[in-house]
C-alpha cells in the first residue's frame, strides 16, 4: 500500500493552509444546511488508512493489529459488539490517541506526524466525553468554528445553517448542559460539521437520538458523501447500517473480523446474521425459565 | 428494614474502603478525628460539671444549638456530600415508607459524624454529675436532640430536594457557601474575643436559644437543675413538637419525591454569543471567550471570583487582631492585598486542563496550536485580573495612607499577576490532578486524589513564590529605606520580569500541549 503523500494542489481545498477558510462556493447549489463539499482528492489515496494500529491499556489489549482502507467518497460503517475496541479504534485514527504501534493517513497524509494539517481534513464525533456545555448551542459551534481559524462571517452563515438543519434553531440560546440526549448530540455532530471536513468520523452518532433527527442526519450524511466526502460511522444496529452505508468492517476483540462493501460482508445473508455468525457467542439456553408467566 | 439499611450503609463503606488506600487512609483519620472531638467534648464536660451550673447550662446550651443548626443546614451547602442513600435509590423498591422512613433515620447516624454526635450529646449528662436527675434530664434532652439533628437535617434536604434540583440554584448556593467558608476562621477569633470581653451576654443567648427548636432539647436539664419544672416541660413540649413536626414534612417530601420524576427544571437561556462577539475572532479570541464564559458561568470559577471580594475583609480582620497595645492594629498589611490577589488570579488557572475534563478533546481535535490555547487562557483570567488587581493594589495604598508604596505595589502586584499566569500555562499541561468534575460542586474533592493535588500545588507555590522573590525584595527594600528609587525599580523589574516569564510560561506550556495533547486527554479521560 504506497502512501506517497499527494501533491498539495491536488488536495482538497481545505487541506491548503489557509488561515481563512473559503466561504463555501459549493454550498448554495446544495440545500442551503449542507456542509461544503469536498472537492475529492482525484488521486487513489484512500481517505483513511490504518496499518498495524495496536494499543494497550494495562494488560487489556484493547485494539491488536487493525489494518483499514476506507475508500474516499464511501458511506462506511463500523459494527462491532460491546467492548470490542470500536472507540479505542476510533480515537487512535482520529488524533485523540496516541496508538502503541501502527499508522494512520488520512487522504495519503500521515496523521501521527502532522497532526495540525492531518487535523484539519478531519471531523469528529467522539462518544463518551464531554462538551463544553456552559455555552449555549450556539456558542459551542462558534467556538468548533473559531478555533479551527475560521472568519466570523463564514462561522455565523453556517452555525445558522446547522442549526436550523438539525431542528436546533429553536434551543440556540439554551445551555448544552440543559439538553438532552440527543440534542447533545446534535450539537456535538454540527461542532464536527462547521469547517467542512474532509473525512467525518462519527462514533454512535445516532443514540439516544429521535427517528425525525436521526432521518434529517441521514441526509445530511447522504449528501455529503454523494458530494465526494467521506463518512465512518460505529453502530450497535446493524440495520441501520445495512440500510445506510455502502461499506462495513465487523471488528471484535481488537481484530477486524470482516472488511468490504456490505454485500460482500453479509455474503447473502443479513448483516445481523451474519455479524452474529462472526462474533459468535449467541446463547442457545433454555434459561431463565422462571420467567415465563404462564 | 432498618437492620437493612444500617447494613447496606456499612457493606458501602466497606467496599469504597476496598477500592483505594486513600479512602482508608482518610477514614482512618476521620475516626482520629472523631475520637479527638469526643474525648475533648468529654472532658470539656466534665470539667464543665465543677463550674456554677448555670454556666454549665449556658454552654451547653450554645454549642449544641450549633450542632443541629449545621445537621440541618450544612447537607444543603454540600449537596453531594452523602448520598449513600439517597431516596431516590428506592423508588424502585417497595418499601413501605413508615420502615423506609426509620430506617433512613438510624442509618443516618451509621457514619463519623453521627457517631461524634450521638456520644458527645450522650455525654453532656457528665456536666451534671453534681446532681443525678439533671443528669437523666439531660439524657433525654440529648437523646431528643440527636433525634432532632438527623430527622431535620433529613427533613431539609427532602423538602428542599425540588430546589436542589435546579443547577442554576446549586451553583448560586455552592458560590454563597464560600463566604462562610472564607470568614469562619475570622468571625469566630473576633467572636470569642468579643464573648470574652462581654459575658454578660452569654445568658442572654442560650435564654434565646433555650427557646429555639435547636437549643430547647439542651436548655431542659439546667431547668431541671433549677428546679424549674414548668420550665423544664415547656422545653421539653417544644422539642418534642418540633421533632414531630421535622417527622411529618420529611414524610410528605418524601412521599412527594418517591413519585415525582427527576430533573425536569428549567433549562437555561442566554442571548446571542456573548463574549464570542466582543473577542477577535481567531482561535485565541475563541479560546478566551469559552475561558471568560466559564469564569462567569462554572460555579468551579466563579468561586475564584467570589473569594477576591473577601480578601481585604480577610486582611482586615487578621490585621486589627495583630494590633499591639489595643491600638488599631497592623494596617500595614493591607499593602500585600494587590500582590495576593494577583497570586490567587495566577493560581487560578494552574488546573485549566482537569477543569476542562474530558471536553479538552475540542482543542486536541481542533489542531489549535497549545500557544494560542495558553493565550487564550491566560488572556481571559487578565481580562478579569488586571483591573481588579490594579484596583486592589490603589484601594490598599488609599486604605494605608502610604502613597510612597504606591509604585512598589503596583509593580510588585502586576509582577506577581505575569508570573503566576505564565507558570499556570505550564503547570495546567505538565502536572495534572483530579478536580471537582463540570457540573460538580466545587468543594468535592475527587476521590484518593489529596496527594496528586497537594505535590502539584506545593510545587507551583513554590516555583512561583522562588519567580517572584527579586521583585518581593525590591519592594521590602522600598518599605524599609523609603527611597522612591527601590519603587520605581519594583515596577520595572517586576513588570519586566512578569512578561518574561508570562511570554516563556506560554511557549513552554504551548510546546507541552502540542506534544502531549492525547496523553492529557487520556489523562483526564481516567478521572472518573
Amino acid at each position: 500500500m504506497a502512501h506517497e503523500p499527494e501533491p498539495r494542489d491536488q488536495l482538497p481545498p481545505l487541506a491548503d493552509a489557509a488561515p481563512a477558510y473559503p466561504a463555501a462556493p459549493a454550498a448554495p447549489v446544495l440545500a442551503p444546511a449542507t456542509p461544503t463539499p469536498p472537492t475529492h482528492a482525484a488521486g487513489t489515496a484512500p481517505a483513511l488508512s490504518v496499518r498495524g494500529l495496536w494499543k494497550k491499556f494495562g494488560e487489556k489489549i484493547a485494539v491488536a493489529g487493525i489494518d483499514l482502507d476506507v475508500p474516499a467518497g464511501s458511506f462506511y460503517g463500523l459494527v462491532g459488539p460491546n467492548g470490542a475496541g470500536k472507540t479505542t479504534a476510533l480515537s487512535m485514527a482520529t488524533g485523540l490517541l496516541r496508538p502503541d504501534f501502527g499508522s494512520v493517513h488520512v487522504h495519503g497524509l500521515d496523521l501521527w506526524a502532522n497532526p495540525l494539517e492531518g487535523k484539519r481534513l478531519l471531523g469528529i464525533l467522539p462518544d463518551g466525553v464531554r462538551l463544553f456545555d456552559r455555552l449555549t448551542g450556539a456558542q459551542l459551534i462558534t467556538y468548533a468554528g473559531l478555533l479551527r481559524g475560521m472568519d466570523r462571517e463564514t462561522v455565523a452563515e453556517r452555525t445558522a445553517d446547522l442549526l436550523e438543519a438539525l431542528g436546533l434553531a429553536a434551543d440556540a440560546n439554551t445551555f448544552v448542559v440543559d439538553y438532552s440526549a440527543g440534542m447533545t448530540k446534535k450539537i456535538a455532530l454540527a461542532s464536527a460539521l462547521i469547517h467542512a471536513p474532509n473525512l467525518l468520523v462519527l462514533d454512535e452518532p445516532f443514540e439516544a437520538v429521535d427517528p425525525v433527527s436521526a432521518a434529517n442526519i441521514r441526509e445530511i450524511l447522504n449528501g455529503y458523501v454523494a458530494s465526494g466526502g467521506t463518512v465512518i460511522v460505529s453502530s450497535h444496529v446493524m440495520d441501520l447500517v445495512q440500510r445506510m452505508c455502502d461499506h462495513v468492517a465487523v471488528i471484535a476483540g481488537g481484530h477486524v473480523l470482516a472488511a468490504g462493501t456490505v454485500d460482500e460482508v453479509r455474503a447473502g445473508q443479513s448483516l445481523e446474521d451474519r455479524f452474529v455468525d462472526l462474533v459468535g457467542g449467541r446463547q442457545t439456553t433454555e434459561g431463565l425459565s422462571w420467567l415465563r408467566t404462564s | 428494614m432498618v437492620a437493612h439499611l444500617v447494613r447496606l450503609k456499612l457493606t458501602l463503606l466497606r467496599n469504597t474502603l476496598k477500592k483505594s488506600v486513600w479512602q482508608t487512609v482518610g477514614l482512618v483519620l476521620g475516626i482520629l478525628y472523631g475520637l479527638g472531638v469526643i474525648s475533648m467534648a468529654l472532658i470539656g464536660l466534665t470539667v464543665l460539671g465543677t463550674t456554677a451550673p448555670e454556666m454549665a447550662g449556658q454552654i451547653i446550651t450554645i454549642v449544641g444549638s450549633v450542632v443541629v443548626l449545621a445537621w440541618w443546614i450544612v447537607p444543603l451547602f454540600a449537596f453531594g456530600v452523602d448520598a449513600t442513600l439517597d431516596p431516590q435509590r428506592f423508588v424502585t423498591f417497595a418499601v413501605p415508607q413508615r420502615q423506609l422512613l426509620a430506617g433512613l433515620a438510624v442509618a443516618g447516624l451509621v457514619g463519623i459524624p453521627g457517631i461524634v454526635t450521638l456520644v458527645a450529646s450522650a455525654g453532656t449528662a457528665l456536666a451534671w454529675w453534681r446532681s443525678p436527675l439533671a443528669a437523666l434530664a439531660a439524657l433525654v434532652g440529648a437523646l431528643l436532640a440527636v433525634a432532632l439533628c438527623v430527622v431535620g437535617s433529613r427533613a431539609t434536604t427532602t423538602a428542599l430536594a425540588p430546589l436542589l434540583d435546579s443547577r442554576r440554584y446549586r451553583e448560586v448556593l455552592s458560590i454563597a457557601a464560600f463566604v462562610p467558608l472564607m470568614l469562619a476562621g475570622p468571625i469566630i477569633g473576633w467572636a470569642t474575643s468579643a464573648i470574652a470581653r462581654g459575658q454578660e451576654v452569654l445568658p442572654v443567648i442560650a435564654d434565646v436559644l433555650g427557646w429555639t427548636p435547636f437549643g430547647a432539647p439542651w436548655a431542659v436539664a439546667s431547668a431541671v437543675s433549677d428546679g424549674a419544672w414548668g420550665l423544664a416541660l415547656a422545653r421539653l413540649a417544644i422539642a418534642v413538637v418540633v421533632l414531630v413536626a421535622a417527622w411529618v414534612v420529611w414524610d410528605r417530601a418524601l412521599a412527594k419525591a418517591l413519585v415525582a420524576p427527576h430533573g425536569g427544571a428549567s433549562a437555561g437561556k442566554s442571548k446571542g454569543l456573548g463574549w464570542f462577539d466582543r473577542f477577535p475572532a481567531t482561535p485565541v479570541g475563541a479560546v478566551a471567550a469559552r475561558c471568560l464564559t466559564y469564569w462567569f458561568r462554572d460555579p468551579r470559577y466563579s468561586g475564584s471570583i467570589a473569594v477576591v471580594p473577601l480578601l481585604p475583609v480577610l486582611l482586615w480582620f487578621v490585621g486589627s487582631s495583630m494590633g499591639i497595645d489595643g491600638g488599631d492594629g497592623f494596617k500595614e498589611l493591607m499593602l500585600v492585598l494587590g500582590p495576593v490577589t494577583a497570586f490567587t488570579f495566577g493560581f487560578a488557572i494552574s488546573a485549566d486542563v482537569a477543569y476542562d475534563h474530558t471536553a479538552f478533546w475540542t482543542q486536541v481535535s481542533s489542531g489549535v496550536s497549545g500557544f494560542a490555547d495558553r493565550a487564550g487562557r491566560v488572556l481571559a483570567a487578565a481580562v478579569i485580573g488586571v483591573p481588579v488587581v490594579l484596583v486592589f493594589a490603589v484601594a490598599s495604598v488609599a486604605f494605608t495612607g502610604r502613597w510612597d508604596l504606591l509604585v512598589a505595589t503596583i509593580g510588585l502586584s502586576l509582577g506577581v499577576l505575569g508570573a503566576g499566569l505564565g507558570v499556570s500555562s505550564v503547570v495546567s499541561a505538565r502536572l495534572l490532578y483530579p478536580v471537582p468534575k463540570p457540573g460538580d460542586s466545587p468543594f468535592k474533592s475527587p476521590q484518593g486524589a489529596a496527594m496528586a493535588t497537594l505535590v502539584a500545588q506545593m510545587i507551583t507555590m513554590l516555583v512561583l513564590a522562588a519567580l517572584c522573590l527579586p521583585a518581593a525584595g525590591l519592594a521590602l527594600t522600598n518599605v524599609l529605606t523609603g527611597a522612591a528609587v527601590w519603587g520605581w525599580l519594583t515596577l520595572v523589574v517586576g513588570v519586566g520580569l512578569g512578561v518574561v516569564f508570562l511570554v516563556m510560561g506560554m511557549r513552554w506550556g504551548g510546546r507541552l500541549v502540542d506534544q502531549r495533547g492525547p496523553e492529557l486527554l487520556q489523562q483526564v479521560m481516567s478521572y472518573k
